[in-house]
């Protein structure tokens, strides 16, 4: 490969993984956007989403199909739609029964609760992993990471060129974008979008306004896991390796994400979640992988302290 | 006549601590009480460290173990052969404290102005890095193999063995009772109550005449410190600085837990909770797994029946549950409560 040909390659590595990033980062900013809360459980949402979208290929016996046969395009679509349907529904619980309570509370309350569910559902992974179904190694080794198969093919849609841009990351884009303008449409143009607005800028007016706020913010955890349900099967197919811990890496990931575009803002967490994307790539091919997470990390630290409103953070006012 | 009863009630706690290894020799038979207890010591310093900057001031701290890297790296490098330094115990340990004052210092410096959470994510930020460096520069700190062996730290002309606990033992106590009388010292003090001012309501504090960046500086050097010298211990003990993986994001929270379920902002508070969280940890849960294994009520191959793999999810559970139910600990600093329970005593009946 030329030096330009490997650039190509890793912009759509990138750009790729960084649409995927996007997806969960819509997540977190969407909860900041309306309550101030760093939800930490986020990525961890996303791995339990990850374990559901493989435990549903071992359920429909998908493992042994051929990727890309019709039937496995039935199944990818069907898990687009059960996935997500558990993971909003789980986080609007966790909503529901931990952090509804402590709206009143001290701002770290919350925060820490997150915490705690962020621990349990790494602990929910770990125990899930050990399930004794044959795409889980039939239970051995549950701390091990799981191979997920290969749904969509690997073919090359460029032909014989040496750049590959396969049915894979084909797939990355059919599925997210079109996603993210429905999700922009829902807030810009619905009533329920146009409330949680409301919501966001203000939620003691908004309550006075009659619009019920604790619905509006349970709407925002099951749209936001939704997102990371997606998120997770997309990932899961994309990058065919799944493991109880990644939920971690891939939150601070989309965290970092969203703060670099500006914490609360939609298109902000899509740039965000492209720059960390790509930034990652870059430094795996250019840099070195070890140093890669120390990359995101400084680019976390250095957005916070210099500029914490974000890329496009339009609301500079009492962020810090 | 009631504080001094109070002294004495907390003197007692450490006379029965310094009295446990005593009755184990005496006692006939194999005791480990003292030897699970050193660990507990250790993290105690940590959640005293972390108790500074989140119990007193107010600032969530996601990345103490960290500071507890550095401490401990700082005083392999400063002790091990390989190295030019090769200093004594208290040398070593001296200089490390410093090292880790000087850490806190810095990383506080351009972050202290940030919001509550924010600041806790770039201390969780700063806690991976700290991990990913010094696994990466392996030309100094050898990578995941770790900075080993360390010499047996010599203290008052007696040499300690890796055999005999006891000598570690009484370092520990008599290190952890210090800490706990220097916090306690600094709560009573001019600093601590303008740290607790900070954190009830930082616009107020500053408002009489409190300089808050300069206390949260200061909050942030100490706590930083505390915790890098109960990683310089840590590594005294282990004889090696640990892997980078042994100070990860889990460990600070661990550390968290323990200050938040023991009692934000109170000592006594935060001594319980090291010794409930870490004893279940390696105590109870180690006996636990002994106990069903020698019986073969499990095999080691199932997750689900081994009890250390719900470890993690009772961590949470106890973070969830004592932010909803018991937010101010189990045994809360008087001002937490009653920020937390507001109108309890004299709640004025609810308007319609």
């Amino acid at each position: 490969m030329s030096g330009s040909e490997i650039f190509l390659q890793q912009l759509i590595i990138g750009l790729s993984n960084g649409m995927i990033i996007a997806l969960i980062a819509l997540g977190y900013t969407m909860v900041y956007g309306i309550i101030e809360l760093i939800n930490f459980a986020h990525g961890d949402l996303f791995m339990l989403g990850c374990f559901a979208a493989l435990t549903l290929v071992g359920l429909l016996g998908f493992d042994h199909m051929t990727a890309g046969a019709p039937g496995v395009w039935v199944g990818l679509l069907l898990m687009l739609i059960v996935v997500p349907i558990f993971c909003g529904g789980l986080n609007w619980l966790v909503d529901r029964f931990a952090y509804r309570h402590l709206r009143e509370s001290t701002k770290l309350a919350p925060l820490v609760s997150a915490i705690g569910v962020s621990f349990v559902f790494m602990n929910i992974g770990l125990l899930w992993g050990g399930v004794p179904m044959k795409v889980f190694g039939l239970g051995r080794a549950a701390a091990a990471p799981k191979a997920f198969p290969d749904l969509v093919s690997n073919t090359n849609l460029l032909g014989q060129s040496a750049v590959e841009f396969t049915w894979k990351d084909l797939m990355v884009f059919v599925v997210t974008l079109p996603l993210m303008a429905l999700l922009t449409w829902f807030v810009q143009r619905t009533r329920a979008g146009k409330a949680m607005r409301a919501v966001a800028q203000d939620r003691l007016a908004a309550q006075l306004m009659g619009i019920p706020v604790d619905r509006v913010i349970g709407q925002t955890f099951l749209i936001g896991g939704g997102l990371a349900g997606v998120a997770s099967v997309v990932f899961a197919s994309y990058n065919n390796t799944i493991y109880f811990q990644m939920g971690y890496r891939a939150g601070i990931d989309a965290f970092t994400a969203a703060v670099l575009g500006g914490i609360g803002s939609l298109p902000g967490a899509v740039l965000g979640g492209l720059v960390i994307g790509l930034a990652r790539a870059f430094c795996d091919q250019y840099i070195e992988t070890r140093w890669t997470n120390v990359l995101v990390f400084a680019v976390l630290i250095l957005m916070l302290v210099f500029r914490p409103s974000g890329l496009l953070g339009a609301r500079g006012k009492e962020k810090v | 006549m009631a504080a001094r009863r109070k002294i004495l009630f907390h003197w007692s706690f450490l006379l029965v601590a310094a009295l446990i290894p005593l009755v184990e020799l005496a006692l006939p038979g194999n005791h480990r009480v003292g030897d699970l207890l050193r660990p507990i010591f250790i993290m105690a310093m940590l959640g005293l460290g972390l108790n500074i900057l989140t119990g007193f001031t107010g600032l969530l701290n996601l990345g103490v173990a960290a500071f507890m890297a550095v401490g401990a790296y700082s005083y392999a490098i400063l002790t091990c052969d390989i190295y030019p330094f090769r200093l004594g115990f208290w040398a070593a340990t001296v200089v490390t404290v410093l090292v880790g004052l000087t850490v806190g210092f810095c990383l506080g410096l351009p972050t202290i102005r940030l919001r509550g959470d924010y600041l806790a994510i770039v201390t969780l930020g700063f806690g991976e890095i700290v991990e990913d460096v010094l696994k990466n520069l392996d030309a100094i700190t050898k990578g995941t193999q770790g900075i080993n062996p360390l010499p047996a730290p010599s203290v008052f002309g007696y040499q300690f063995r890796p055999e005999t606990y006891q000598p570690w033992y009484y370092l520990f106590l008599g290190f952890l009772a210090i800490l706990v009388l220097l916090n306690r010292n600094l709560q009573h003090s001019r600093i601590g109550r303008a740290w607790i001012s900070i954190r009830e309501d930082e616009l107020a504090s500053s408002c009489m005449g409190i300089n808050p960046m300069k206390m949260k500086l200061l909050a942030f050097a100490l706590g930083a410190a505390q915790c890098s010298l109960a990683g310089a211990l840590w590594a005294s003990y282990l004889g090696s600085s640990g892997e980078p993986g042994n100070y990860d994001f889990q460990v600070s929270v661990i550390a968290l837990c323990m200050v938040i379920v023991g009692g934000m902002g109170n000592i006594g508070g935060v001594l319980l909770g090291a010794l409930v969280i870490t004893g279940f940890n390696s105590i109870v849960l180690e006996t636990l797994t002994n106990f069903l294994k020698a019986h073969q009520l499990i095999s080691s191959s199932n997750v689900f029946t081994s009890p250390g793999s719900w470890k993690y999810m009772l961590y949470g559970l106890a973070l969830i549950l004592m932010m909803r139910f018991r937010p101010e600990g189990l045994l809360p600093s008087k001002q937490v409560k009653a920020e937390l329970h507001p109108q309890e005593p004299h709640a004025p009946p609810p308007s319609v």
